[in-house]
């Protein structure tokens, strides 16, 4: 049933984009705390 | 917990596999609705789960108003105490007595309320035991987008639903209207969060949370009740469930609980080293020569 | 968190009062707005008269709605041109009186512009009470005091965050759902004045909200105000 894939794939795309905006913040912060360090 | 977070991380991943297995291949296929109906053991467990992360940011950000006054704090504490013990002698009341228990709603057992008041005591503890009050306010957060972010799949999922087995995309009733507000409320408080100059933002926020946890029952009880006056469809109605439905939506709920964990835990690290550096960074600027220009 | 003494509250809604009438161009304008939005929802929505009995109720609180949002965002935005908050702050003065007097002002500035529009919706739409009429005064001053108590108190929290005209009605409207729905209902109940229907439900519903959201923003105004 299409319907049934289209809830499951949207579910875990949700989640998917959630941790990518994560993944990304954490990235850019890493930068600032190794900026912070060489200082 | 650092070193455990790859293995957990496995564990999880593998955990949730095999609860879509159970969810799509195990679970018997239901008679009117079809394979349709699977949504389901997604649709629920993201429920459940992000009513839990709001409770929980509800809890926090009481936490956050309170504990910064010694006095307030005190108060709270016995607040919570108070209601665990009388929810515990209300529910052996209810029980003892035979007028009593024939006036509870059906399917609601006595012991229910007890359990109920000493959950939130003990949350509220352990959170107090295990969060300092800056820790707090990062759990608040954490909780909040997370939240969020589980209320977005049930509000997504539950369409996609209704839709092939109802017939509609949507529906006014108690349920979806009140997860609808829910998400609002929750979505407006991290518009907050975002929107506002770093010193006040904590409280407010808090205040905003402490807000929606008074508003949510009101909607529930309003929608309730307007519903009674104008009957409208019924999404997903009650009726008893299949124990081996509900084994898999167990086993589904436990999969997206430790998901949950893991995403949240990821979250607030991310939160406590982003004060840690904003520290950082201010104590820097005003430590460097020529940083009265800033 | 006791009662605040009248005395103060008193005070400052003279005050507030004193200067809203002196500076008409404030009142005027949001007059003229209440008239304009009243204008636009007839053209939007124009039904004959029976259905318009049935949508009526709630267009005219979505209309006060938007009209209370514009004025809670103009009376703090006094205040802050004049850095009254920061005063305000500092004087021992209970924070409760402030918070009052600047919601009970709102209310009656409201009010006012509600007073303005009801005449302009029975006009354009044709309206008669069929129900128990003097059942809207407990609804209209019931459903104005939760949208006004709860708007003062988010305004003032609007106010130290960026974007702040879009921050009160973000804020504020998620809230107060559960009073719109009871106003919006008990209107449409008085309106069609079925029989087998009551508002009477819907008012107590209201005056809860009122209570609860009072006593909150009571309790947590001075928290926020002194939040730094």
């Amino acid at each position: 049933m299409n319907f049934l894939y289209a809830a499951y794939g949207a579910t875990w795309a949700i989640h998917i984009v959630y941790l990518i905006t994560v993944a990304r913040r954490y990235i850019r912060l890493k930068q600032e705390v190794d900026d912070l360090n060489k200082k | 917990m650092k070193k455990a977070f790859p293995i957990l991380g496995v564990l999880t991943a593998i955990f949730l596999s095999y609860a879509l297995y159970l969810a799509l291949v195990v679970a018997p296929r239901e008679q009117t609705m079809g394979d349709v109906q699977r949504i389901f053991y997604y649709h629920v467990p993201s429920a459940w789960t992000a009513f839990l992360l709001f409770f929980i940011n509800f809890l926090a950000s009481v936490q956050y108003l309170v504990r910064r006054n010694p006095s307030t704090d005190k108060v709270a504490n016995w607040i919570l105490i108070t209601v665990a013990a009388v929810t515990c002698i209300a529910s052996v009341v209810i029980a003892v007595v035979p007028a009593l228990k024939e006036a509870m709603p059906k399917d609601v057992q006595p012991s229910s309320i007890g359990t109920t008041g000493i959950i939130i005591a003990v949350a509220y503890f352990l959170i107090r035991k295990f969060f300092s009050v800056e820790a707090v306010d990062a759990l608040a957060v954490t909780t909040a987008e997370v939240g969020v972010v589980f209320c977005t799949v049930v509000l997504v999922t539950g369409p996609l639903w209704a839709r092939p087995v109802w017939g509609i995309w949507w529906t006014w009733d108690v349920r979806l209207t009140s997860t609808l507000v829910l998400w609002l409320i929750y979505v407006s408080y991290l518009i907050l969060r975002r929107f506002s100059s770093s010193g006040q933002t904590p409280v407010m926020a808090a205040a905003l949370a402490v807000f929606g946890a008074l508003d949510v029952p009101l909607v529930y009880f309003s929608i309730w009740i307007f519903r009674t006056q104008h009957p409208q469809p019924v999404i997903g109605g009650g009726g008893s469930i299949d124990p081996r439905m509900m084994h898999v939506l167990l086993m589904n709920w436990l999969a997206f609980l430790c998901f949950a964990y893991l995403v949240c835990w990821s979250r607030y690290r991310l939160e406590i080293m982003k004060r840690e550096v904003e520290e950082a960074q201010a104590l820097e600027s005003l430590l460097e020569p020529g940083s009265m220009a800033r | 968190m006791s009662a605040p003494p009248p005395g103060v509250m008193l005070e400052t809604l003279r005050k507030d009062i004193r200067l809203e009438w002196r500076s008409k161009d404030a009142i005027n304008s949001m007059l003229f707005f209440a008239l304009l939005v009243v204008v636009v929802f007839s053209f939007s929505f124009d039904p004959n008269a029976e259905e318009s009995r049935q949508i009526a109720g709630g267009l005219v609180w979505v209309a006060f709605l938007f009209a209370a949002v514009v004025a809670l965002n103009q009376t703090w935005a006094r205040e802050l041109r004049n850095q009254v908050l920061d005063a305000f702050r500092v004087s021992p003065a209970p924070a409760n009186s402030l918070f009052l007097a600047k919601a009970v002002g709102n209310f009656i500035f409201v009010t006012v512009l509600e007073a303005v529009m009801v005449p302009l919706f029975v006009v354009f739409y044709k309206l008669r009470v069929l129900g128990p009429a003097w059942q809207l005064i407990p609804v209209t001053v019931l459903g104005t005091w939760a949208i006004v108590v709860n708007g003062t108190f988010f305004a003032a929290m609007s106010l130290r965050t960026r974007s702040r005209e879009i921050m009160l009605p973000l804020l504020l409207f998620p809230i107060t759902i559960p009073a719109l729905i009871s106003t919006v209902e008990a209107t449409t109940t008085i309106l069609v004045g079925d029989p087998t229907t009551s508002a009477k439900f819907w008012i107590v519903l209201l005056a809860t909200y009122d209570v609860m959201f009072t006593i909150a923003c009571l309790s947590l105004f001075e928290t926020v105000l002194h939040a730094e």
